[in-house]
């Protein structure tokens, strides 16, 4: 028998076998979820490696405080569909508790303190591995990452010493206080995960799909006006039918201008495109060519 | 639509990340932002045109540097397959980098400049590719532009190659004339050689039998976690959950468990879309017995009439990347081999490997970073493996070093 296994299926089967890997070597695991498309995807693996048993760890979500309503609102609903437990960790606790302090001016956001939230809640809960949905093809710092990454005792990411890692014999091993990031999606596209998400019938949040919104041209991107992002002076408010290519912190997000409605509609948009996700919509990769590498380096996702 | 994984090797300037660039440029894989970036930083770092390095060097140490450090993995799609190429840099840390690249690949791609012809990285690459039991291997013979496109320069280089490749165990041999600059026989056939008969690169890597290179021969299913959900609704559910490591498993079959020998019977293949009839590399599935034995992480589920050798004693071929302390006789590390963890003594360094030459140096005491040895060790637990060269999966080992928890070599069972 010479059964042809297809891409998505070898992908699958690649997250599958890793997300196992975790739950049997670690003692406190736990799954960063967002409700972005990409950790929708990884606790959808999640729930088919351990099926039918229930995730054998909790699920964690860094909140800035900023999110799209939207967006919550489906982590909530997915939470209690998919019978997890649900650990938030708040970067307004951060900021309430003197932990950071919260950054001012017009391009002011929370993305970069989410690191401290993101650590101190590492800490507090003993947790010795972190898997989160980071893809290698989203940005070149990615590129190079593991698919467990090792953390010292301060979280830190030492991109020039990284372990060897060869076949798919993963090494968690760790002492007391440093931690492993494991990144189950390391091997596919953002064209594999909607051709997934397709196959998978999986849910998402609505914003992927495209909706009449009041927006603001800014840096050449179109941001929504939320309560927590106003237009500055100049900047005009206008309706347009956009979406998401990723989700993020309301104030560094930036919509796309589509009449994707259906997952049908996305996948055809995103074959087509010229240019990354990222590139398109993540306003905190813009300051620098290693912006990534930068905030990776501090213990970001 | 079926994945390959593709390593690429080459020597600095042999045009490889230009091959690369290509490749991904013409399957429309470079993005508009990132072309524009690339052209950005290429002008300020006062070159001309566009430097593709700068797309697969996604490190800061690596853009000041100028050089390549770690392996970069890199995406493409044509209609008819989804690539991964592990972008293996030729200098730094090159057998580091060229083992993690080649360990998964179903193809190693090794460039060589046609002006210089075989040099002694080509050597190196196609001995790594050959040692990782990469099954296909490719010398691109690039730059034929610069050499008027001749055919006595292709012949000449390929006869040496030959000459070399057969010390080595190489399945599939191919030879391709190419200038990855000009495009000739990437992706399309070139008019500039109408005496090469080949295929253009992207044709071979689309059409490469690939399906026949997995063992579907010796059954070995790892056992990575079981599942008991301990419900009511599964009260009595107890399966065995991981990825088939070769074989074919199907509903029915008598197997065997490692290390109890305790016989059973296949009830069920399990997974979260239903039950399947049939298990083989590289699903992850789970597999449920007829009779309630322990069965836990790190047993192995064979047929009866085929098992793995179960030992303690483990002669391998080791690949050091330790950069700290050397390998020497008489240390104890910690092995992972398929599921399972144990401790390892390293008992005996019978020779070291002149990588370049395949000389092998019996008076060798140590292995230092990047070299190569034949070594006897001993396990505190048994290993359930296969030669390297028969099973990929069940013949290879990581060893890592106890007190640093560095993952120092990688071993292959002989």
């Amino acid at each position: 028998m010479q059964r042809i296994i297809s891409h998505l299926d070898a992908l699958e089967s690649e997250s599958i076998h890793l997300l196992r890997e975790v739950a049997a070597e670690f003692e406190r695991p736990v799954l960063l979820f967002s409700g972005g498309k990409d950790s929708v995807v990884m606790l959808h693996l999640a729930k088919k490696a351990f099926w039918p048993a229930r995730l054998p760890f909790p699920v964690m979500h860094v909140d800035t405080g900023h999110n799209f309503p939207e967006v919550i609102t489906f982590r909530d609903s997915s939470v209690a569909r998919l019978d997890v437990n649900l650990v938030v960790a708040s970067v307004q606790e951060s900021i309430d508790a003197g932990r950071v302090v919260e950054e001012t001016g017009p391009n002011a956001s929370r993305n970069r303190l989410q690191t401290t939230t993101l650590l101190d809640a590492i800490e507090q809960h003993n947790f010795d591995a972190v898997m989160g949905g980071a893809r290698r093809d989203e940005e070149k710092a990615r590129a190079k990452e593991r698919f467990f990454s090792f953390r010292d005792e301060f979280g830190q990411w030492d991109p020039k010493n990284q372990r060897p890692e060869i076949w798919s014999l993963y090494n968690g091993r760790h002492r007391k206080g440093e931690h492993i990031r494991v990144f189950p999606l390391s091997n596919w596209t953002e064209l594999d995960i909607w051709q997934y998400i397709a196959d998978e019938e999986i849910e998402l949040p609505p914003i992927y799909y495209a909706h009449r919104r009041e927006v603001f041209r800014r840096d050449g991107m179109l941001m929504a006006v939320t309560d927590f992002l106003q237009p500055g002076d100049g900047e005009e408010v206008f309706e347009a039918t956009v979406r998401y290519r990723t989700v993020g912190d309301a104030t560094c997000t930036a919509a796309v201008a589509s009449t994707a409605s259906s997952i049908e509609d996305v996948i055809t948009e995103v074959a087509a495109s010229r240019i990354t996700e990222r590139g398109a919509t993540r306003a905190d990769d813009k300051f620098s060519e290693a912006a990534m590498e930068d905030r990776k380096r501090e213990g970001y996702f | 639509m079926e994945l390959l994984r593709f390593a690429t090797a080459g020597s600095v300037d042999d045009g490889k990340s230009t091959l690369i660039g290509r490749l991904l440029y013409d399957s429309k894989q470079i993005f508009e932002d990132t072309l524009e970036a690339l052209e950005h930083t290429t002008m300020l770092r006062g070159e001309e045109g566009m430097n593709l390095a700068l797309l697969t060097d996604g490190l800061r140490a690596e853009r000041e540097q100028g050089i390549t450090i770690d392996v970069a993995y890199r995406y493409f799609a044509t209609p008819r397959r989804k690539f991964i190429i592990a972008d293996t840099p030729g200098h730094v840390q090159y057998t580091r980098n060229m083992v993690t690249g080649a360990s998964t690949a179903d193809m190693a791609l090794i460039l060589v400049d046609a002006r210089k012809g075989i040099i002694e990285q080509s050597r190196r690459h196609a001995f790594l590719a050959s040692l990782l039991g990469v099954p296909h291997l490719v010398l691109c013979i690039n730059k034929m532009d610069l050499v008027d496109y001749d055919q006595e320069v292709f012949e000449r280089i390929k006869a040496e190659f030959k000459e070399f490749a057969a010390k080595l165990d190489v399945r599939d041999l191919q030879f391709i004339p190419m200038s990855a600059l000009n495009g000739d026989n990437v992706v399309d056939r070139s008019a500039n050689m109408p005496w090469y008969e080949g295929t253009s690169l992207l044709h071979l890597l689309e059409e490469v039998h690939i399906a026949s290179d997995r063992n579907l021969i010796d059954c070995r299913f790892p056992v990575q976690y079981v599942i008991r959900p301990r419900d009511d609704k599964h009260h009595d559910y107890r399966g065995y959950a991981g990825q088939v490591a070769s074989g074919s498993y199907k509903v029915g079959d008598d197997v065997v468990v490692l290390p109890s020998g305790f016989t059973s019977t296949i009830a069920s293949i399990d997974t979260a879309d239903g039950p399947v009839e049939e298990a083989v590399p590289p699903m992850s599935v789970t597999i449920r017995l007829t009779d309630n034995l322990d069965v836990s992480r790190g047993d192995m589920i064979c047929r009866p009439n085929n098992q793995p050798h179960i030992s303690q004693d483990v002669e391998a071929m080791l690949c050091w990347f330790g950069e700290r302390a050397q390998l020497q006789p008489g240390v104890k590390y910690a092995l992972k081999q398929t599921s399972k963890w144990a401790r390892a003594l390293v008992k005996d360094l019978h020779y070291r490997l002149d990588v370049n030459t395949l000389h092998r140096d019996e008076d060798a005491t140590s292995l230092s970073l990047n070299e190569i040895g034949r070594v006897t060790l001993r396990t505190t637990a048994p290993l359930f493996s296969d030669d390297y060269r028969r099973n990929r999966a069940t013949g290879s080992f990581i060893l890592v070093d106890e007190a640093s928890n560095d993952t120092v070599a990688a071993g292959m069972i002989v």
